[in-house]
């Protein structure tokens, strides 16, 4: 259990001037549950796309599964914040679970059996296979979240990183996810944005906290004074009752 | 007679229902593309610039419609890599390279020795016209661009979907972007022949709206837009015969109507429900 799958050294990274990231080092070992927290521009999603080989830090090395991020992220499983989409294009639940699969299967039109079997099975997991022939457009914030992670499920990914995959959802359904990526911690390292710190530190089995240097890096629960140390100043935390 | 018994007899206007279909083809796939993408501007900065390779083509003799696919391809590579990397001045180049291509047009077909009558063919269409030849290479055009989508159907999907998942999923998201823009600019060339190049934006789009308020899938869009480009065009073409209007245009006006009515009507019904 103490594989690492993915390694940053010394990662540093600047929009034009401004810099975003400074000097992080982290690794994550297969089989972890890690939440990454902090503030607003505080380079959470900057780091998620820098391990996702979409942005090259200018500074530092960055391996996934050893390889280049390029090469590595085909082993990803990613589900991005959905405020990305365009929602009311035209395609069902089932095709776009099915394009998880590119880069696996063929270009051409249609898919096999075996393939169609996966997204199958994928839908079944995240509790979606009811909602297979509609289109995209007409599902809640939940259930669209949902579709996203069998999109990243069914090509099998050894990680799976979620970008604020709660971000615009209710509490109820919140547990839901979480309780959903719980299940597939069992075969996958999973790695999650979140803006919800104290939440997301009831699932997690390690935090990273990141304003523009890795703060702290723990496993043990989070205190109000890391919070404080993150954020700059005293937050409430607000305890979920299950 | 009318055009029913006409069309019995009358090659050319055998001809022009074929062009009709056979327009309608591209023109219900591309279209959806074109829609779905949002990228209608940018398809008429590509079917305007065809001109200037038409006027070239015409001036040196040559067939325009060699010349109309050769600038097609040009405009839409230009267009594309605009797109690509010069985000910010998208809007301006793509309007200059509308109006240079037709400028340059415009200065060849006049400096052109002879009699000028097909400078208003280009510019809206002669669907009597269409000869034998013009039909093998639509034809041709068709074949290209209905085997292109199929071999790529998922990539061209998730060009329109979402690109950057795409990429992720190691799949060369530029290439496939300019490949789709360069079968836009064959379907451009393809319906020229029809409604000419000021009217093509029209057939290339209106299709595939009305489709896409009654189906919610790429493959279904496209069949049901292929299938309006197809009564369209016929019907079209047949309002236009007796009382001798503009083919072309009235086809437009067919489609025009068409999709202000299906919009009035989905918007009213929906308001009720």
């Amino acid at each position: 259990m103490s594989e690492n799958i993915i390694t940053l050294e010394n990662v540093s990274f600047t929009y034009g001037k401004i810099p975003v990231l400074d000097n992080v080092s982290l690794t994550v070992q297969r089989g972890e549950f890690m939440g990454v927290v902090g503030p607003n521009g505080g380079g959470k999603s900057t780091l998620l796309k820098i391990i996702l080989g979409l942005l090259k830090p200018q500074q530092g090395r960055v391996s996934v599964l050893g390889k280049s991020p390029e090469k590595g992220r085909k082993a990803i499983g990613y589900v991005p914040q959905y405020t990305t989409f365009k929602r009311e294009f035209p395609i069902t639940v089932e095709e776009t679970v099915l394009l998880g699969l590119l880069g696996k299967t063929k270009p051409w039109f249609g898919y096999s059996a075996a393939e169609l079997a996966l997204a199958q099975q994928a839908m079944r997991e995240a509790q979606i296979i009811d909602l297979q022939a509609r289109q995209l457009g007409t599902l809640s914030g939940g259930q669209f979240q949902r579709v996203l992670i069998a999109r990243s499920l069914v090509a099998d990914p050894e990680i799976i990183i979620l970008d604020e995959p709660t971000a615009n959802i209710d509490l109820r359904v919140e547990e839901n996810i979480f309780d959903l990526l719980k299940k597939l911690n069992e075969r996958a390292t999973i790695i999650v944005v979140s803006h919800d710190v104290g939440f997301i530190s009831e699932y997690v089995n390690r935090v990273a906290c990141l304003n523009k240097t890795l703060v702290c890096h723990e496993t043990s629960a989070i205190s109000g004074d890391m919070i404080e140390a993150i954020y700059g100043e005293p937050v409430h935390m607000i305890k979920h009752i299950h | 007679m009318n055009f029913f018994q006409s069309l019995a007899s009358q090659s050319f206007l055998q001809h022009a229902v074929l062009a009709g279909l056979l327009a309608s083809i591209g023109c219900g796939m591309m279209g959806t593309y074109v829609v779905v993408k949002r990228i209608g501007f940018l398809a008429g900065g590509i079917a305007h610039a065809v001109l200037g390779g038409m006027g070239i083509a015409y001036f040196f003799g040559a067939n325009p419609l060699g010349g109309a696919i050769i600038a097609a391809i040009i405009a839409a590579m230009l267009i594309g890599l605009v797109n690509l990397h010069w985000r910010e001045n998208e809007d301006t180049i793509i309007a200059a390279l509308w109006s240079v291509g037709m400028a340059i047009g415009v200065i060849f077909i006049s400096k052109t020795p002879g009699y000028n009558v097909d400078l208003m063919s280009y510019l809206f269409g002669n669907i009597l016209m269409v000869d034998r030849q013009s039909l093998l290479i639509m034809a041709v055009l068709d074949c290209i661009l209905v085997i292109t989508v199929l071999a790529f159907y998922k990539y061209f999907m998730v060009v329109c979907f979402d690109e950057e998942f795409a990429r992720l999923r190691g799949i060369r998201m530029e290439f496939y972007y300019l490949l789709l823009l360069c079968l836009v600019a064959l379907t451009v060339v393809l319906l020229i022949q029809i409604v000419g190049l000021i009217l093509v934006i029209a057939l290339l789009v209106l299709p595939a709206a009305i489709a896409q308020q009654f189906a919610h899938s790429l493959q279904r869009i496209i069949v049901i837009a292929t299938v309006l480009g197809m009564l369209f065009t016929f019907f079209g073409l047949a309002i236009s015969y007796e009382p001798d209007l503009p083919a072309g245009a009235t086809i437009i006006l067919l489609a025009g109507s068409s999709y202000l009515v299906t919009l009035l009507g989905t918007g009213f019904f929906r308001r009720r429900s």
